[in-house]
């Protein structure tokens, strides 16, 4: 089963984040050898964040991330692993989970067409 | 009445037997759920007039199979298990079959279910209540003051979770088993809470309190090697065994110091003691345990006429020590009082809300404060604090008893 590791951040721990880089990295490294990685980005600070939404077919465009609140999405991982349990203790192992939040969310299976 | 009380808690038994057994071959606790309490109902009808098959739980399982698979060939959803579902058919034919198949008991891995991490605490008793015993969401939504439809739509959406999410339905492993073990048990005790509480003077039916021991029976036999399930079985059975003496024949509220022991029952009391001494050579204390203890020096009372009240004071501070909560503090406080006298009582009870200032809203801070105010004859600063302790107690029975006593404690 796919799960999204999403990764929210404070202002403080986008800017922290370089020093946090060699954590991301083995964090990454352990996912792949255990066979567990399916893929995962991680996203720039808010500031560069442009919301969309579309009204009666006019673009509403805002500037700022949705939903405007203290912790923001950084990035997710999505790891393939057999069941939640799983999921969870991958999520406690990334670096994220000890300062700011992970979400651990199932993927939404499609059917093939 | 109390047959079909019997009978009902029998049936009880099966239900989760079966949900789990059908869980395991699915992995859908919702839709094994809906199977076993459709066959339920069709025993209900067909039962009375044909007779109770040879193999009842077999004959249950064959019907709430072939649902499953009625629904699983109309829900696209469901489909996947029509393999799994008609692989799981070993000998079950409740008319012919001498005995019934053995049906493996799984339902401690339903307990573990209930109670994961995922699910939002609150519901887990809820859950624990319909899937493992199948009482309906009106039910248990009763005993948990929420409307019916309020709670019938927070249990689908946690059933609709465990199978979104992929919560497997599996025991936990040994280094996460003492933590989730703790959960189920938790669980369990805030069931048996809750029907304490629901079980007021106004000629309700009993709150889910005998639901909530049966629970604790199994979970303490399908977990030998946990103590505090035995610790917790052995709390209850003491509580129930009160049932009779806790409130007078009009109704109202007697506190444990004035229940009169001939009135509590002896065959539970033994029960839960041997329940303990049991628990107790695992050499494990916990949090159960110890208050189960605690209950059974008062249950000691019906023997020595006493309360060994140094003993008492020893297991509120191993308790405290290990599981702190404000009720424990102020109880512990209480068992002080008749050590150390009301004087110093009193001031450990104005240094605990110092540090604790939530303390000030919690009714039995204010019903022991007036009563040590009373005993070092503070009449006036007493009468404040049980006016203080009535306004706070959210129970009628309690209430009526705290102004009987602020009147005997402070006349005029």
């Amino acid at each position: 089963m796919q799960y999204a590791v999403l990764i929210y951040e404070s202002e403080q721990d986008f800017a922290d984040r370089p020093s946090l880089m060699p954590a991301y990295a083995a964090y990454s490294q352990a996912l792949a050898e255990a066979g567990y990685m399916a893929g995962g980005q991680a996203l720039q600070p808010t500031h560069t964040a442009t919301t969309l939404r579309l009204r009666h077919g006019e673009r509403q465009v805002q500037d700022g991330p949705f939903p405007d609140s203290k912790e923001q999405l950084g990035g997710f991982f999505l790891i393939d692993v057999p069941d939640l349990d799983a999921a969870l203790t991958w999520a406690a192992r990334c670096p994220a989970a000890e300062r700011c939040a992970v979400e651990v969310r199932p993927v939404l299976a499609m059917e093939a067409p | 009445m109390e047959e079909r009380r019997a009978a009902e808690l029998a049936a009880r038994q099966s239900f989760g037997k079966l949900v789990a057994w059908l869980t395991a071959r699915c992995g859908d606790v919702a839709a094994a759920e809906d199977a076993i309490g459709d066959a339920f109902l069709a025993a209900l009808k067909q039962w009375p007039e044909q007779g109770v098959p040879r193999a009842p739980e077999a004959w249950l399982l064959v019907v709430a199979r072939r649902r499953l698979i009625d629904r699983a060939r109309r829900d696209r959803t469901l489909e996947r298990l029509l393999p799994e579902l008609d692989a799981a058919a070993p000998g079950m034919d409740p008319e012919t079959s001498e005995n019934s198949m053995e049906i493996p008991d799984e339902r401690l891995r339903l307990l573990f279910l209930c109670a994961h991490p995922a699910i939002d605490l609150g519901l887990q008793a809820p859950l624990m209540l319909q899937t493992v015993l199948g009482l309906t969401a009106s039910r248990i939504a009763a005993a948990f003051l929420v409307a019916p439809a309020t709670m019938g739509q927070r249990l689908v959406r946690a059933k609709a979770k465990i199978r979104d999410a992929g919560i497997p339905f599996v025991l936990p492993g040994a280094e996460a088993l003492p933590t989730r073990s703790a959960a189920v048990l938790q669980a369990i005790y805030a069931a048996y809470t809750t029907g304490w509480n629901g079980d007021g003077d106004d000629g309700r039916d009993r709150g889910l309190t005998q639901e909530a021991v049966l629970l604790a029976r199994l979970c303490a036999a399908l977990l030998p090697e946990e103590p505090e399930a035995a610790g917790l079985l052995a709390l209850l059975l003491h509580c129930e065994a009160r049932h009779g003496a806790r409130r007078a024949v009009d109704g109202s509220y007697v506190p444990l110091l004035e229940q009169e022991p001939a009135l509590w029952d002896a065959d539970l009391i033994a029960e839960a003691e041997a329940v303990l001494t049991q628990a107790s050579r695992a050499g494990r204390p916990g949090r159960f345990q110890l208050e189960a203890a605690i209950q059974s020096l008062h249950a000691h009372r019906a023997v020595s006429g006493t309360v060994d009240w140094s003993a008492l004071l020893g297991l509120y501070d191993a308790l405290m020590a290990l599981a702190p909560s404000a009720g424990g503090r102020v109880s512990r406080i209480a068992v002080l009082a008749e050590l150390a006298g009301p004087e110093r009582a009193l001031a450990e009870l104005e240094a605990l809300a110092a540090a604790d200032p939530a303390l000030r809203e919690h009714q039995p801070w204010w019903a022991l404060r007036a009563h040590l105010l009373q005993r070092t004859s503070q009449a006036g600063a007493a009468q404040q604090a049980y006016r203080r302790a009535i306004a706070l107690a959210n129970d009628q029975a309690v209430r009526a008893f705290l102004l009987k006593q602020s009147g005997a404690d402070c006349p005029g």
